[in-house]
Parts: structure tokens; sequence; C-alpha cells
């Protein structure tokens, strides 16, 4: 069951990020709040500067809010140090980035492996090698990432952040660096393991397009939240 | 461009210069102070003699050698030296020493240096002794307290500091004690067959040339047997063995330079490879293949500019230490200047050097292409192209130079230089087999912080081939140094175990041989072996005089085989140390019978040029004796017991003049103070070696040049480390990004910090145990082909040089890598730009 009404995955309150500067303090972001049920998918969109990427960063436990909370999966992330986030992140959050971060000196495999190594797991070959062969890279598991195309660099990076099937995936732009054609592939296999693991998708995009594939919309502009609604395929859904 | 392109990296570019800093200080320190001793050595000729001439028998001067000693004019000082007891009556001590009794103002230049200062002049005038300072020391002696030397009872003036022309180290293997010639007589120690050394010192007229009076009498000194040295000869043996000492440092200063220019080539990688992005978008914008080259070669010149400028300045400052460093090996004072020849000579081979290795890892920038902008193409590995191969052709041309230059033989410096590639290629061929090795182990079921550190051996852009060729070289030359020193060692007192002998009782006369062995015997002690000393000169060999030998400078037999005093022995008996190798052993012949039937030991049979069959005609206090070569021997010297060159049969001997040696052995140094003190006591001319003394001493002289070959090495260490500091600031940008990466995905910094530290200890690790097996091997080879000795080395250095040297990688590591796990993880968005 998706919706606003579902079990919140995460849940934002008047969240304000503040930069002090030389010529005064700068709010990047102010008193945004939102929830997100289990298993949703937002699309975070505005303009150039309007806070999306700091929203995304303080969600994730990547940043720490000036004032407001941010609960992710239950956990408060302003009452957790950094290796406290770190945990939470590991346990709960997938990462896909529009440069693809991958460990240049992993291989394909290795990479997509490092989030459950962390966690000190093992025999996990076998997973990490099904998830590469759903993206589609079965024959390139030794492969490292200076050996492959952008395209299979950024399906690599979608392995890895679905490997520890986490309850929310944050994605940065995944298209950003890819045409067209590869890009749309890479939203297919993104939408395609969302839907399979039941993962709360939250999308930064400047590409429309691809926000519509979200069922939820977040509109911010100069820092403040100025629309949350359904796009055109929640309300379909929510017909159905 | 070049400058503007540097802004975001000067600062570690900076730090790459370190790499080179330490090899130029060591080249020009090195330089300076080899300029500085020859200085020395011709400002202090004469004092390195103390005279203008010596001239010296190892017999006690006859009339004719007086009446030609007459001839030469001048003013004569005399010298007689030779080994004795000493003994410190308060302390009850003895110790063989080296007695030299002086007569005359030797020495004529330079000064005998005596504390207190003013003792030498009493010791002329009032008699008494000057003791070597360390002596003294050794058995808590003060000036003023008695010592008894054979017969005779005197008082210490003063400690003995420094003779003009000798060496700390040689003082060690032989303390010296002065006495006054006229004293000599009341000792009652020299005797005829005593093993002394009888020395004339000459000052000449003031601008006589002494050469060539020693040329006008070349004939003469040779038919009377008497060794010469001028001031000139000192001057060029010293300088000699001088330009050795500073030859060897030289070199190792070298192979820290050259380490150091590894570690510039693999900065300049980095770099380069950091900037392959950059020089595509110039190539985009219309820059030249060799003007992109350019702009980076400027970069690499200005940091081998500044590298060797900061070395030279380094180098100047160390320079003042190497004097302090060598002391016990140089006989004479060394007054450091700065030396610009030096400077300028050690500029040059670095800068070459530097420049030689920073052109090959500059070579990719070459075939940048423009395409590069769009498409970032992953480059397999290419092989060498001519330009490459010039520029590898010419360092190795820098490299073989460079060594010859700094040897005294082509053919050494050859062998260093190949001696260096192959433990260059020794080192790099194992760090790829490591690397490779590394690929195919992997370590199932090992935490995944331990798995990365392993991975980091073989992964792209791995520094495995530096740090093993940087640490690895440390740690072989100073793990090779230390077994080689303890192998010798334990060599001697391996021969010391059991029931061997330990120490030697010599000088003993005929009469006094029963009561010695007597005495030994009272304290406890067995008579393992000895032997009936007869001492002789060869007077031909073939039938041709040794005069004429010496004189015909075509022959082949060095001087030193002709002149020496042969102390010869009779035996019906091999030793055991002794084996016939061919001919006969011929245990004993009828008295009488001409020629003698002798067996002489291989080596000195090689020097003399004879054969069996061949005639040697010997000169036994003026009575020619006649014999043949009947078998020869190989010998080994290590063994602590009388050993000969020539061994007579019994019979024709028996008669002869003779002094004995009786050898036994002493179960501590109380027994053996014990039996030294008596045995002085009753017969004063007999002289003891213990060996477990010999052993100390030479311990003692090992440990100095160990000290000094260490002192050298330390800067291949200190190169090591730079260039291991060099390669993690290098990679530091990369380790940055993969630690945000790896606490974005949920890595604690606990877990960072122990992926650092795990590969740290895996490159440490691998690194000293390649050092370790490369030492191994070169220790090995060492004792079993130039020492002869077995090779069973002890394994606690090893293990102290891995845990070392890794944790001194981890040091280095987790110092230069600080702050790399703590960048917060939200950088990873703003690189996302």
């Amino acid at each position: 069951m998706r919706g606003h009404d579902g079990q919140a995955i995460l849940e934002v309150n008047q969240l304000t990020k503040t930069y002090p500067g030389s010529a005064g303090s700068l709010d990047v972001l102010r008193e945004v709040s939102f929830r997100l049920p289990a298993g949703e998918t937002l699309a975070i969109v505005g303009p150039s500067g309007s806070g999306k990427t700091t929203l995304l960063g303080l969600c994730a436990g990547l940043d720490a809010p000036s004032h407001g909370t941010v609960i992710l999966a239950g956990e408060n992330l302003g009452a957790l140090d950094e290796d406290g986030r770190a945990r939470v992140r590991n346990q709960h959050v997938g990462f896909v980035f529009q440069s693809f971060q991958l460990i240049p000196t992993l291989t394909a495999m290795e990479n997509v492996m490092v989030p459950l190594e962390l966690r000190g797991e093992r025999g996990i070959e076998p997973e990490a090698t099904r998830l590469l062969k759903e993206v589609g890279l079965g024959e390139r598991l030794g492969h490292y990432p200076a050996q492959l195309s952008g395209g299979e660099q950024q399906r690599v990076a979608i392995a890895r952040a679905f490997i520890n099937r986490p309850k929310v995936l944050f994605a940065d732009e995944p298209t950003g660096n890819l045409d067209t054609e590869t890009g749309a592939k890479v939203v297919e296999s993104l939408f395609r393991m969302n839907e399979a693991m039941g993962t709360a998708l939250v999308l930064v995009t400047h590409d429309l397009e691809l926000a519509k594939r979200a069922r939820r919309l977040i509109r911010l502009r100069g820092g403040w939240l100025v629309e949350d609604s359904m796009t055109g395929q929640g309300e379909k859904e929510g017909a159905a | 461009m070049a400058w503007r392109d540097s802004r975001a990296s000067r600062r570690r570019l900076l730090l790459f210069t370190s790499c080179i800093v330490v090899g130029i200080a060591a080249l020009v320190a090195v330089g300076s102070f080899g300029r500085a001793l020859e200085a020395a050595i011709a400002q202090q000729a004469k004092a390195l003699l103390g005279a203008d001439l010596s001239i010296g028998s190892r017999v006690r001067f006859t009339q004719e050698h007086e009446a030609f000693l007459a001839s030469l004019g001048g003013e004569q000082a005399r010298e007689i030296t030779f080994s004795s007891m000493i003994v410190f009556p308060r302390s009850g001590g003895t110790r063989l020493i080296q007695l030299r009794a002086l007569e005359g103002g030797f020495p004529f230049y330079g000064k005998i240096e005596t504390e207190p200062p003013e003792s030498e002049g009493r010791f002329r005038n009032e008699g008494g002794v000057l003791v070597e300072e360390s002596l003294l020391l050794q058995f808590g002696a003060v000036v003023g307290d008695e010592v008894r030397i054979g017969n005779l009872t005197t008082r210490i003036l003063g400690a003995l500091r420094k003779v003009p022309g000798e060496t700390v180290a040689f003082a060690t293997i032989a303390p010296r004690v002065y006495l006054r010639l006229s004293d000599l007589g009341a000792t009652g120690l020299l005797r005829e067959g005593s093993l002394a050394r009888y020395r004339v010192l000459f000052r000449m007229p003031t601008g006589m040339d002494v050469t060539a009076l020693v040329a006008a009498n070349q004939a003469r000194l040779d038919t009377l047997r008497l060794s010469v040295a001028t001031v000139a000869q000192r001057q060029e043996d010293l300088g000699q063995s001088m330009r050795n000492l500073y030859q060897f440092l030289n070199l190792v200063g070298f192979v820290a330079l050259l380490l150091g220019g590894v570690g510039i080539a693999s900065a300049i990688q980095v770099h380069v490879k950091q900037k392959l992005p950059t020089v595509a978008v110039l190539r985009c914008l219309g820059c030249g293949v060799w003007e992109a080259f350019g702009i980076y070669l400027v970069q690499s010149v200005a940091l081998g500019t500044l590298g060797v400028g900061l070395g030279a300045l380094a180098g100047v400052g160390i320079q003042y230490a190497l004097p302090r460093v060598v002391a016990d090996f140089v006989p004479f004072e060394v007054t450091m200047t700065v030396s610009w020849g030096a400077v300028v000579e050690a500029a040059i081979v670095g800068f070459g050097i530097c420049l030689a290795f920073a052109l090959l890892p500059l070579m990719p920038i070459r075939r940048v292409a423009p395409l590069q902008v769009l498409r970032v193409a992953f480059e397999p590995r290419r092989r060498l192209d001519g330009f490459q191969w010039s520029v590898l052709t010419a360092l190795g041309v820098v490299v073989v130079a460079f060594a010859v230059g700094h040897t005294a033989r082509w053919q050494e410096g050859l062998g260093f230089a190949g001696g260096l590639m192959a433990a260059f290629g020794a080192l790099a061929l194992v760090s790829r087999g490591v690397i490779l090795a590394a690929r195919k182990v992997r370590l199932t079921g090992w935490p995944f912080v331990i798995r990365q550190g392993w991975a980091s051996v073989h992964r792209p852009n791995n520094r495995t081939l530096l740090l093993v060729v940087s640490l690895g070289l440390g740690t072989f030359l100073l793990l090779t140094l230390q077994w080689t020193q303890t192998l010798l060692l334990r060599q001697l007192i391996s021969g010391q175990e059991g029931n061997r002998a330990n120490a030697i009782l010599f000088d003993i006369q005929p009469d006094q041989r029963d009561g010695v062995a007597s005495l030994v015997r009272e304290n406890g002690m067995p008579i393992l072996d000895e032997a009936r000393i007869v001492s002789m000169r060869l007077k031909s060999i073939r039938g041709r005089p040794v005069e004429e030998l010496l004189a015909d400078k075509s022959a082949k037999t060095p001087g030193w085989a002709l002149r020496r005093e042969f102390r010869t022995t009779v035996s019906e008996t091999l030793r055991e140390s002794e084996k016939v190798t061919a001919g006969t052993w011929i245990p004993r012949v009828e008295a009488g019978v001409e020629p003698v039937p002798v067996s002489v030991e291989e080596g000195i049979a090689k020097e003399l040029g004879v054969g069996l069959g061949d005639e040697l005609i010997w000169d036994l206090q003026g009575v020619p004796i006649r014999s043949t070569v009947a078998s020869l021997r190989e010998v080994d010297w290590r063994r602590v017991q009388p050993n000969f060159f020539v061994v007579f049969p019994a019979g024709p001997m028996d008669d002869a003049p003779a002094f004995h040696v009786l050898v036994t052995r002493v179960e501590s140094a109380e027994d053996s103070a014990r039996l030294q003190r008596t045995v002085v006591e009753r017969y004063p001319n007999v002289s003891a070696i213990d060996i477990t003394l010999v052993l100390r001493t030479l311990d003692q002289i090992l440990g100095k040049i160990a000290f000094v070959i260490r002192f050298m090495a330390m800067f291949t260490v200190a190169t090591g480390l730079l260039v291991l500091v060099s390669a993690v600031l290098s990679g530091r940008w990369q380790r940055v990004r993969e630690s945000i990466l790896l606490r974005v995905l949920g890595a604690t910094r606990q877990q960072v910090l122990w992926i650092l530290l795990s590969e740290y200890a895996v490159l440490g690790l691998l690194a000293a145990t390649t050092g370790v097996v490369l030492a191994l091997a070169g220790s090995a080879a060492l004792a079993v082909w130039v020492f002869h000795v077995t090779f069973a080395p002890p394994l606690a250095p090893a293990g102290w040089a891995i845990l070392g040297v890794t944790a001194l990688t981890v040091g280095t590591g987790l110092v230069a890598s600080r702050g790399v796990a703590t960048h917060p993880p939200l950088e990873i968005l703003r690189s996302e730009g």
C-alpha cells in the first residue's frame, strides 16, 4: 500500500540549514517538513540553488541540520554522532549519484559488495552477482570502473545501492551524466528494482520527465518547500 | 603555463622533492669530506709518517745494516716494536701489548699526544712508560701507578692518546706502550729470534729529495732486506686508503640518490596521471604534443633544481658530522670547509639522475589525444618506445659512469653498477611476484578491512613496487650488514666451543718450555697443541737469489713474501687444520740430509710461484738450508692453533735455534687472568694471547666498521621513508575520495582507519619480508663465496626488521594520511557539483 497515510520511513520536521558567511548567514533550507511512507517514490525538483541537494544530504544523514529533525527508519538522525549516522546509512539507505562514485580500485563486483562487507556479512558474492546480472552486467563482474562506460558504471552503482535492501534509496541526478538512451535504461533499472524490493525512492532531478515517474513531487524554491503534490503517475496509481 | 598549472599541486610537488634531498645531501657531504681528506693529507703529510724516511727490518740490525744506515745521514731515531705482556700490580691485571722502545726525537713532525700533555717530555727525560689510554681505563690504572714489563718495574707517566699517522682502530687491535730504548735491556725481553720490528726514523736536511735518495739506494735496501717508507709513499698509500673510504661512502650515498630517483619517478607518474585530462583539454585548444610535454618537463626541472638546492644545503650541514663518524679510521685531523667543487659535482649528478627518472613517467603525456576530453579511454599497457629506451639507456650509462668513476678499478665499478641494478631488479621482480600472488590469493573469511588492505597490494594504482623497492632496499642493506657481522663473529666464536683452544702462549725459549708446560698443567689447563718455531728467511728460489728477484721488476713474486721472516716449524704429523693437497707428506728424515723435503702452504706457494720439486734455499742465521717442496698443504687459518707456511720434517732442524708456542684452553676470564699472571711472573718474556679478548676486540672493530656503514645505509632508509611519505601523499586525494565514499556507504571512522592501517601494514610487511629474503640470499652468498663460513643466521634480527619496518611504514603511512578518515561524507555531494 502506498500513499501519504502509510507508515513513514522518513519524517522531516521544520528542517532548516543555515550556513554562516562573511556577509551574514545564508539560509539554504527553511522549515521544510514532509513524511515519506515506505515504498513511496518522491521527486525533489527546483531550480539550481533552491536547496535540493542540501535536503537530500540532510535526509540521508550526510549532514546535520541547523534546526529541525530527520527521522529515518525510526532513528532520529540529529541524536546520533557521525558514526551512528553511518550505521543508519549502512543499514537502511542506498545511494545513486550523478557521477557514479564507484571506488576506482575495486572491480564492479567488489564495489557492489562494499555496503554488506562493511557490516561484516559473509557469502555475499551470489547476491552481488545476481544484482549485477539484473542490471545487465553479468559479464562485467571483474571489470574496474575505468574499464566500464558511464551507463555501465551507473548500473553498478544501482546494484550497489540495492545490495543492502535499503528502506530508502537517495538518487542525486542519476541520469545527469548519461545520454538519453542510456539514462532511460538506468532509470528503468532503478524503478524496476525499487518496485521489486519495496524501497522508498527519493530522487533529486532537474529532469521533469523523470520526476513525473515518481508518485509524489516536492518543489523547492529559495530553500522553501513551495509544492508537495502527487504526480500524474501518483494520481493514476491512486485512482487504480 | 607550467607555473600556473602547478598552482593546485605546488605543495605536494614540493614534498616530492624531499625524495632526492637525502641522496644529494649524502653526495655533497661525502664529496666535501673527500676533498677535506685530500687537503688534510697534503697539509699533514710529514706528520703522517712523523719523519722524512723510515727504514725497517724484521731482524736486529747487523753491522752491515748500521754502516748503511749511518751513510744515509740526517738525524736518526730508533724504535723497536714487539708484542709483550704488561702487568698492573695494583689490580693484578695482565694484557698483551705492543711495546715500542723509542730513542731519539721521533716524531720529528707532529706530536705524540698524551694526558697530561707534559708527560711526553718527561718520558724522554726521566724514563717510565706512556700507556694507551683505553688500557688504563680497562684496568682502572692511573698516571703514577706501577707497571711491570718483563723484568722492569716502572711508572706510568701519561696516557697515550694519539701517535702521528695511526688510527684509533689500530690502537684497539694492539694497545701501545712506549718505553725508552735505553730501558729495554732492563726488561730482558728481547732475545735472539724474538718477533720484533726494528725501525730507524730519519729527519733529513731541508730540501733533500728523499725519494731520489731511496731510489739511489734501492738495490742496497733490497740486498739488506730493509723495508722503506717515505712521506711520499705514506701519502700515496694513505691517500689510496682514504680514497677507498671516500669512494665507498660516495657509492652508498649514490644508492640513496637512485632510490630518491625512483621516488621522484613515482611522484611524477601520479602527478601526470592527474593532469592527463588537463593535457587533453590543452591539446583540444591547439597545444602541440611537445608543448604539453614541455609544461610538465619544466615543472620536473624546477622540482629537480629545488631538490638539488635543498639537498646541497642539507649536505653542507651533514658534512660536519662525517669526520666524527669515521674518526676511528682516519689517522689525522680533518678540517671541514664547504667544497664548492663537491657541491657542483653532486648537484650535476643529482640533477641528471632526477631528470632521467622524471622523464620516464612524463612520456605518457606525448600520447594524450584531444579526444580524451570527450571520453577517457582505458589505456592498455604499452611497450617502451625508442625515446623511453634512450632515457633508460642514458640512466644506465649515468649509473655505470658514476660507479666506475668512484671505484679504484673499472671492473669494480661495473660490478657495483651491475650489483645495484641486480638488487633493484630483484626487488622489482619480487614485488611483481607479490602483486601476482596477491591477485591469486583471496583472504576468504578474513575481515573486510584486512581483505581491503591485502587487495591494495595488487589493485590499480597500487604502490607495491615502489614501496617494496624503497623500503626493501633499506631493510636488505641493514640486515645483510647485521648478519654478515654476526656470522663472522659467530664463526670465530664457534671455534672456541667444546674443547677447542682459546689461549696461546708464545715466545717461550727452549729452556723454558717444560717449565711453562708444567705451569699450565698446574693451573688445571690442558696442553692442546705445541709447536717449535724456527725463524728463517728465503735465500733463493729455484736457484735465483732473492735479491735478484727483488730487483727484477718483471718478476711477479711480491716483495713482502721474499723479504719476510718465515716462522717455520718442525712436525712429524699433520695438524687438524691441515690437509695435503699435492705431493707426499714426509714426517722425518735423517739429520744432514739435503735437500730437506718440506711442506709448503698452497697460498704462499702460489705467491712465491713454486710447486712440487722446486728448490728453496733458506737462510737460518747465516747458515744456508737447502730444501725441496715435497708437498703442498691446505691450511684452515681460522682455527686457533699454530699454523705455518712451511713445515720441516723432524731430523735436520732438531738443533736449530727456536722458540716454542703452547696452546691451551681457559674456561673463564678469571682462569685466563690467573694463567697470564702466573706465567708472566715466572717467565716475563713469555706472551699470552687470550682469544676471548681478541674476539672482543674484533667485535669492537667490526662494530666500528658497521657503524660507518650503518650511518650511510641510514641515508637509504631515510630516502625509503621519504618515498613512502611521498607515495602516501601522492595517493592521498584518491584515499580521501575513497574514504568519503566508504563513509557515505556506512563505514565508521574506525573502519576507514583500519583499512588504511591494514594497507600500510601489508605493504610494510611485504617490503620488509622481501628485504629479509634478499638479505638472506645476499648474506648466504657472502658467507659461502666470500667468507667461506657456514650460513646459519640468527632469525631474531629478521623478526625485528620485519616488525620495525612494518611499524615504521604503518606509523609513517598513518601520519601522512591523517585527516583522511575524518572528511565529512557530505563532501560527496559537493564534489557532484
